[in-house]
């Protein structure tokens, strides 16, 4: 199992990406620069890692959008194999239209830097059969614009198709307005598409995979994709 | 070939709660600005395009507006086209 984490000017969890995937997970890792054209046959699961990329300029993940490496990705994601966007990766994958919806501000107007509780809400992908159903997760969150919005029918879509892999939720994994952070509709924090190889999310389970942090719960993850594709 | 410079503003879109906006309809009601509603904060760009007519100048920049200057599942955008010369334009 091989991921490949995309290096943009202004990612700042992709060596967070790297460690979580190689050193705490036990996979194989390697960079990618956002200028490449294509990716590397091996690689199984490309990762777009928090950040700013391009200074958030215009709006966050749009000048990312068009780099480069973005229509590898789209490829590699259409050849069926994975990609995970975490934060600012989820805003790429949304402005790029791989995943429905968009970002908006969150309803504070405030930068939120916290761990939040999720719960887990569709084990058969990829990325979270190592999961169990409604198993909760804390994982910290560190956004501006992770309020999820999308059309009444994309929600409706996402809802019957069982799309939505986390949601906000509180410690006894109760998804209320209290519980939800930035204002995102239906508690969402994670959305996967429509053939389930595509997973965004806005909380980052990268910063919680080494026990000696104190908290491992993000670990998950990785560990379903490596479950998934097979561990060598 | 003409020289156009277009000015456009980017809001969100009627049916997203502009929470900025309401922040600041606030503020000015706090301030004795009461006769003041509907607030709304968006962003501004301005960009010089050259084509053979005013027609095919706002379809270019309507174009571009859709593709990346707005994303059109939360914001709309306004065009206004203005004819430049040459000097102007550079």
């Amino acid at each position: 199992m091989k991921f490949g984490i995309v290096v943009f000017p202004g990612s700042n969890c992709d060596h967070d990406a790297w460690y979580a995937t190689s050193h705490n997970a036990g996979a194989e890792a390697q960079m990618l620069w956002h200028k490449d054209t294509s990716i590397p046959a091996d690689i199984d699961c490309v990762i777009l890692p928090g950040g700013f990329s391009y200074g958030d300029y215009l709006r966050c993940g749009a000048i990312a959008r068009v780099s480069p490496i973005m229509s590898a990705v789209r490829d590699h994601a259409q050849k069926g194999k994975f990609v995970l966007g975490i934060c600012n990766g989820f805003q790429i994958l949304t402005e790029s239209g791989l995943l429905p919806g968009v970002l908006l501000r969150n309803t504070s107007l405030s930068f939120i830097c916290k761990d939040i509780y999720l719960r887990t809400e569709q084990i058969l992908s990829p990325f979270t059969n190592a999961l169990e159903q409604g198993q909760i997760l804390r994982v910290p969150i560190a956004h501006g614009e992770g309020n999820y919005f999308a059309d009444e029918e994309t929600i409706h879509i996402l809802e019957q198709e069982q799309r939505i892999a986390f949601r906000y939720c509180d410690a006894n994994g109760i998804a209320s307005a209290e519980s939800n952070p930035n204002g995102s509709i239906n508690n969402i924090a994670g959305i996967l598409n429509d053939k389930g190889n595509v997973l965004g999310m806005m909380p980052h389970p990268e910063r919680c995979c080494d026990p000696l942090l104190g908290n491992s719960d993000g670990l998950g993850v990785f560990t379903s994709l490596m479950q998934t594709v097979g561990i060598v | 070939m003409k020289h156009f410079k277009a000015m456009i503003t980017v809001t969100l879109r009627k049916s997203i709660l502009d929470v900025q906006g309401k922040t600041v309809e606030h503020a000015l009601h706090s301030t004795n600005f009461t006769s003041i509603e509907h607030v709304r904060i968006g962003k501004y760009v301005e960009l010089f395009v050259h084509a053979d007519s005013s027609e095919q100048a706002m379809s270019i920049v309507d174009d571009a507006c859709k593709s990346i200057i707005a994303n059109p599942i939360m914001e709309d955008h306004h065009i206004e086209l203005q004819e430049v010369s040459v000097g102007e334009a550079a």
